[in-house]
């Protein structure tokens, strides 16, 4: 078994207090091994992002430890008759963050900065000198497969194109550990598997720990050795992923693998459809999937006509709705509130 | 208006338009200057002390933005006389060109300020983040993320505090500051003669469409977003 590279220990983390406390976590403990690619999965509002956060500070834990690289960031030490918690000074907080660094859904990239810019940033920080930032930012580009890109501004990227500069970025201080949160959940499933692909391929030869966030099934199935569950702030599973797929012990755990408790082919098609256009937006496979994730609604794809231009999904499809109108009216109303996307009901006769 | 077009006209009194012209530009120039060095940093401590800054502190930003408010709900003539007493402490006169410039500085600071702090809480806090998640300190994080990124719209500011400032120059020529605001008070009210008041009244026009075209152009064509 390989060492374990990240350990948390009964973290908890609590929002607010009183009345309006806000428990995002509650007694979760982790061990992520060396090189693996882990996946943490959960609807949202679990306390994903939460966890993640915690595992570099940018979210201070109301109690637990929490150990990256053999370094103790965050512990519990005794204080009168109870315990408090303790963190690392902000100087090697900052040091630490070097080895354990971050992407996003959202990429956040310096939009004032070029491509080499933005990966030279984090290197500016630790005070490597221009000249060799810039050398190793092209290596990094290249790596990603943005060598041409140098001199190109964010907003002159896609999606896709985005989140390749976001993690040359995030490789460039040489990190043991990535964390990825939610990090193709605004992509095209296209775009989505190139990323996944790169994360694999970085894994493979640069030896990073990846870690994944996500809501997606698909996107632990594709790469993640191991995965956890994690449901309402509490860790309802882990284990390999192909145990938890065929074998999936909690329910939280099977309404993540059968969304809506069925199968798709079971589903039967009802006379009430749903007409959806996508005008440009970044998602349209992920819908379906999310629909189920987060209103527990199946819905069948009766046809459709999408096609993917430089990462925006453009098309319409055809959903068949639930017989049951609360749920029917639930996927409407999601599907509806969804960016660039319209949806029409229509008749449909199969 | 006939007397536009004369000579005389001219003889007497574009000398008089240039040196109001020359006094309006050194006390905005200078006043901005100084301004900025106060307000700046005043706009990015709200910031970074504010409820969801990377450094919050609430007594420290209640107290900074208080005293703010207090410098931008005096008018700008009552300030002006307010302070003449440390105007003339400071800057040894409480006349002319020179004595204008500490109550402009004191009535631009809180008012550059608050444009500095809605310039900055533009910055994409998922970007702070990120930078924080590299291991950014504060000072790198006002350095390398709050200012460069805010950038267009910190010099979108520049623009409309330079024009509040030249409009402020043109108050401050009541009490003998001089400058165009000056010339066109001291000929329009004091001594009718309209054509003078409007020529000056046209100069001062004509700064604020350069100031302002001037801005807006740079502040397009470095902001990276736009293309
Ligand atoms: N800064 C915060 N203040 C208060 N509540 C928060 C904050 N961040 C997250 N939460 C709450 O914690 C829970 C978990 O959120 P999050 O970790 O973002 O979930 P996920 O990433 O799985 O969608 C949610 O109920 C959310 O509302
Ligand atoms: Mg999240």
């Amino acid at each position: 078994m390989r060492d374990s590279i990240i350990q948390i220990e009964h973290l908890t983390k609590t929002f607010g207090t009183g009345s309006s406390a806000v428990h995002a976590l509650e007694d979760i403990s982790l061990d992520i091994r060396q090189g693996e690619i882990f996946g943490i999965i959960g609807l949202s509002g679990a306390g994903k992002s939460t966890l993640v956060r915690c595992m570099n500070l940018l979210e201070r834990p109301t109690s637990g430890s929490i150990t990256v690289g053999g370094q103790r960031l965050a512990w519990m030490e005794p204080d009168g008759g109870s315990e408090k918690l303790v963190t690392v000074s902000e100087k090697e907080l900052r040091l630490a963050r070097r080895d354990i660094t971050m992407i996003f859904q959202s990429f956040n990239l310096l939009m004032q900065r070029t491509c080499l810019k933005n990966v030279c940033f984090p290197m500016e920080l630790a005070g490597v000198s221009g000249a060799q930032a810039r050398k190793r930012a092209e290596e990094l580009l290249e790596l990603v497969g943005l060598g041409d890109k140098a001199n190109a501004y964010p907003a002159q990227l896609s999606g896709g194109q985005k989140q390749r500069v976001a993690i040359a970025r995030a490789l460039a201080t040489n990190p043991k550990v990535l964390l990825c949160d939610e990090a193709t959940s605004a992509l095209d499933p296209t775009t989505t598997a190139s990323i996944l692909a790169l994360l694999k391929d970085l894994n493979e030869k640069l030896g990073v720990t990846v870690v994944v966030i996500t809501h997606q099934m698909s996107v632990i199935e594709e790469i993640c050795s191991r995965v956890a569950i994690l449901d309402g702030g509490v860790m309802a599973e882990q284990g390999n992923v192909q145990d938890i797929f065929s074998n999936p012990s909690t329910d939280a755990a099977r309404r993540l693998v059968y969304p809506g408790g069925v199968r798709a082919e079971q589903v039967p098609a009802s006379s009430r459809a749903v007409r959806i256009s996508f005008n440009g937006g970044t998602v349209y496979q992920p819908l379906i999937a999310s629909l189920a994730i987060d209103c527990g609604v199946k819905v069948n794809i009766l046809g459709a006509d999408t096609r993917s231009i430089n990462g925006h999904a453009f098309g319409t499809m055809l959903l068949s709705l639930p017989e049951d109108p609360n749920d029917a009216a639930k996927a409407l109303s999601y599907i509806r509130a969804q960016p660039n996307v319209t949806a029409e009901e229509v008749e449909y006769h199969g | 208006m006939g007397e536009l077009f004369t000579v005389e006209f001219w003889d007497y009194f574009g000398p008089l338009l240039l040196a109001g012209t020359r006094d309006t530009l050194v006390m905005t120039v200078v006043s901005t200057v100084f301004a900025y060095l106060l307000g700046l940093p005043l706009g990015v401590l709200l910031v970074l002390t504010g409820d969801h800054g990377i450094r919050p502190h609430r007594t420290l930003n209640r107290c900074v933005g208080w005293v703010i408010n207090v410098g931008r709900s005096l008018p700008f003539i009552i300030l002006m006389v307010c302070v003449l007493p440390f105007t003339k402490l400071l800057v040894g006169t409480k006349l002319g060109v020179l004595g204008a410039i500490p109550p402009l500085v004191i009535s631009a600071a809180p008012f550059i300020a608050r444009m500095v702090e809605s310039s900055l809480s533009e910055v994409d806090a998922g970007v702070v983040e990120a930078a924080q998640s590299m291991g950014a300190s504060t000072l790198q994080l006002v350095w390398k993320v709050y200012l460069p990124e805010a950038l267009p719209s910190l010099i979108l500011g520049g623009s409309i505090s330079i024009i509040t400032i030249l409009a402020y120059t043109a108050i401050a020529g009541a009490i003998g500051a001089g400058g165009l605001g000056d010339l066109a008070i001291r000929y329009g009210y004091q001594r009718r003669e309209p054509a003078k008041m409007w020529v000056a009244a046209v100069l001062l026009i004509v700064l604020v469409q350069i100031v302002q075209t001037v801005f807006s152009r740079v502040s397009n064509r470095i902001d990276k977003r736009l293309k």
